[in-house]
């Protein structure tokens, strides 16, 4: 068996998430072909289980154009399996390489496969999880960021290099607005979130902080991106995006079920709220009843004397 | 602008999840159906506006059997022209695409538009693979759509932040928030909805290329543990050396 990885790059730098899609990939055994679009440093491919590397330089995200690349990099090598992350990148590639290989597809496998071979993926939005099964010889999976461990076993890879497939489907890109963080929400591990009990957006300040001090993503509720206290991207919840970090601190949020919805599936959930009856507390894991503006200047002050950040 | 838009019918977002059959069946007892919000919200809305601007026709598709004939209808009283329901059960993202793409190739379409996910299944499957199977552009978590004759200047996320694009039709997008503002049906709407066509056509032929062998409820949280406002810093203690996540 052998296994397309698609590994994709940001700023120079291989997204943590295609790591995690490469450690699945040589979880499940195999000859792993990591695929990877875009300039980067690619050596931790190959340490985390990577035989192969193939460099594609094509930088646009052109999702038609990446899927017939990756199409081809499978029909050269044999391989029956892709593997990617289900992030904004695999969200666009994995149905494109689904329907054109027929091969059927799990998005957001929180798992590796089981003896039995299905693959158990949250749905509900995050109330439940499904175990599914792929019919089809060739399968597609999608692998939810930060849901699985990855495993350095040490490989380095032999690197090439192939063209990009001509595509017929394109697109023009115009402008990119990236965001200024260098942690992507979606990929961190720790999330500091606030809503709307922090009155405004001239409070935040105190939550930067503390999320810098935790080397935390920051994060918020939806009626705090509405009234444009926070950037939209820092939005979570069903409307919003999906995380699943390993600690989520909620300061001054209610927890509403469409809150939730983006924040359930976190290893640990802390609530910070001062009313006690705040429905977050049912789902939490740590929770202090008290007065964000007098609990997290402690807390920061904490975080400060047991430095986590070095 | 001939546009067609994918809607998914779905319990309400506040639903209590619940299986029968040994775990391998949802359990529809007192579930209250919608149609998909992102498919309602934001597709749907916004291609009603690009047909009020400049003209055309605004189709709804759903694959489903009867019973989402209600679910149908809400969209009609939206207003969307007219519907097609293909007449399966839909099991899989893949059979369900090729039910859509069949009608799609005949029916020649400026725009598909689809949710960014339903929230049941929370695939984001069913748009790339009409695209793919269209062979036509795909761009998905579209969060703004402007047409300016034939081509779309569309926002969209990608990894890292947002982008502008350029296309030109035919292409197929999934629209995610910011794309339109929620239309709330009104009396006429609602009256107009039950003699718009709903046109019910048979499926092809498709197999199914996943399945769902059974479902899981996730272990009940424990007890929220308590520390104390006066002494916050102990959260970072526990969370440490006992949660091991610091
Ligand atoms: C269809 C739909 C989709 C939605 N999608 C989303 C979504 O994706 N994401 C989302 O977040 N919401 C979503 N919502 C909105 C959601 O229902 C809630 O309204 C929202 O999450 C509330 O945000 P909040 O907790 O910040 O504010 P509030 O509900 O106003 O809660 C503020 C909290 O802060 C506490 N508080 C006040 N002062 C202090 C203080 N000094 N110290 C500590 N705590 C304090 C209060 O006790 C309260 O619990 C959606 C709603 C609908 C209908
Ligand atoms: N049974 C269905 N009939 C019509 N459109 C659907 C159906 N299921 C999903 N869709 C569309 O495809 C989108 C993505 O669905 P999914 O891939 O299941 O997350 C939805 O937001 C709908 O627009």
């Amino acid at each position: 068996m052998s296994t397309i990885v698609y590994v994709n790059t940001n700023k120079g730098n291989v997204n943590k998430a295609s790591l995690e899609a490469v450690s699945y990939a040589a979880q499940m055994g195999g000859e792993v072909i990591a695929v990877q679009f875009g300039d980067a440093d690619s050596s931790e491919l190959g340490n985390y289980g990577a035989d192969k590397v193939v460099k594609v330089a094509l930088n646009e995200f052109q999702p038609d154009q990446i899927s017939k690349t990756l199409q081809k990099a499978a029909d050269e090598n044999g391989a029956d399996t892709f593997v990617l992350s289900h992030d904004f990148s695999g969200k666009a590639i994995a149905p494109i390489l689904s329907a054109q290989a027929d091969a059927g597809l799990v998005s957001g496998a929180v798992a590796l496969p089981s003896g039995d071979g299905t693959i158990k993926k949250a749905v509900f939005s995050g109330k439940a999880f499904a175990h599914m099964k792929i019919n089809t010889p060739k399968r597609v999976i999608s692998v939810l960021p930060n849901s699985i461990e990855k495993k350095e076993v040490g490989k380095s890879a032999a690197e090439s290099s192939m063209d990009a497939v001509a595509a017929s489907a394109s697109l023009t890109v115009k402008e990119q607005k990236m965001e200024s963080t260098d942690l992507p929400l979606t990929e961190g591990e720790k999330v500091v979130s606030a809503g709307r009990g922090l009155k405004g957006p001239e409070n935040w300040g105190m939550i930067e902080e503390l999320a810098k001090e935790l080397g935390a993503a920051t994060a918020c509720s939806r009626p705090v991106s509405d009234m444009d206290w926070r950037p939209h991207h820092e939005h979570v919840g069903q409307t919003g995006v999906a995380i699943r970090p390993n600690l989520y601190i909620a300061v001054g949020i209610s927890g509403a079920i469409q809150h939730l919805a983006g924040v359930n599936q976190s290893k640990v959930i802390v609530v910070i709220n001062n009313d006690p009856e705040a429905p977050f507390f049912k789902s939490a894991d740590y929770g202090i009843v008290g007065d964000a503006f007098e609990v997290v200047p402690k807390l920061l002050e904490k975080a400060k004397e047991m430095s986590f950040n070095d | 602008m001939n546009i067609l838009v994918c809607i998914s019918k779905v319990p309400d977002t506040t639903s209590k999840i619940a299986f029968s059959d040994n775990n391998t069946k949802f359990d529809t007892n007192g579930v209250q159906f919608i149609v998909n919000p992102y498919d309602e919200w934001y597709a749907l809305v916004r291609a009603l506006e690009i047909k009020e601007a400049q003209g055309g026709k605004v189709t709804v598709i759903n694959v489903g059997l009867a019973d989402n004939d209600p679910t149908i209808r809400k969209a009609l009283a939206i207003g969307a022209d007219d519907a097609v329901r293909v007449n399966v059960d839909p099991q899989d993202a893949l059979s369900t695409a090729k039910q859509i793409a069949a009608h799609a190739k005949e029916g020649g379409y400026d725009m598909i538009l689809c949710g960014k996910e339903t929230i049941d299944y929370n695939g984001s499957q069913l748009g790339g693979m009409i695209a793919a199977l269209m062979d036509q552009p795909y761009i998905s978590y579209a969060s703004k759509l402007d047409m300016n004759g034939n081509t779309a200047t569309i926002e969209r996320d990608i990894q890292g932040g947002k982008e502008v694009i350029e296309v030109a039709t035919p292409f197929v997008l999934s629209a995610a928030k910011g794309m339109a503002e929620a239309r709330i049906p009104n009396m006429r709407g609602i009256m107009a909805a039950r003699t718009k066509p709903l046109n019910v056509i048979e499926p092809i032929e498709a197999s199914n290329a996943t399945e769902i062998v059974s479902f899981e409820l996730p272990p009940a949280k424990g007890d929220c543990k308590y520390i104390d406002a006066e002494n916050p810093g102990e959260l970072l203690e526990l969370l440490r050396s006992e949660a091991k996540v610091l």
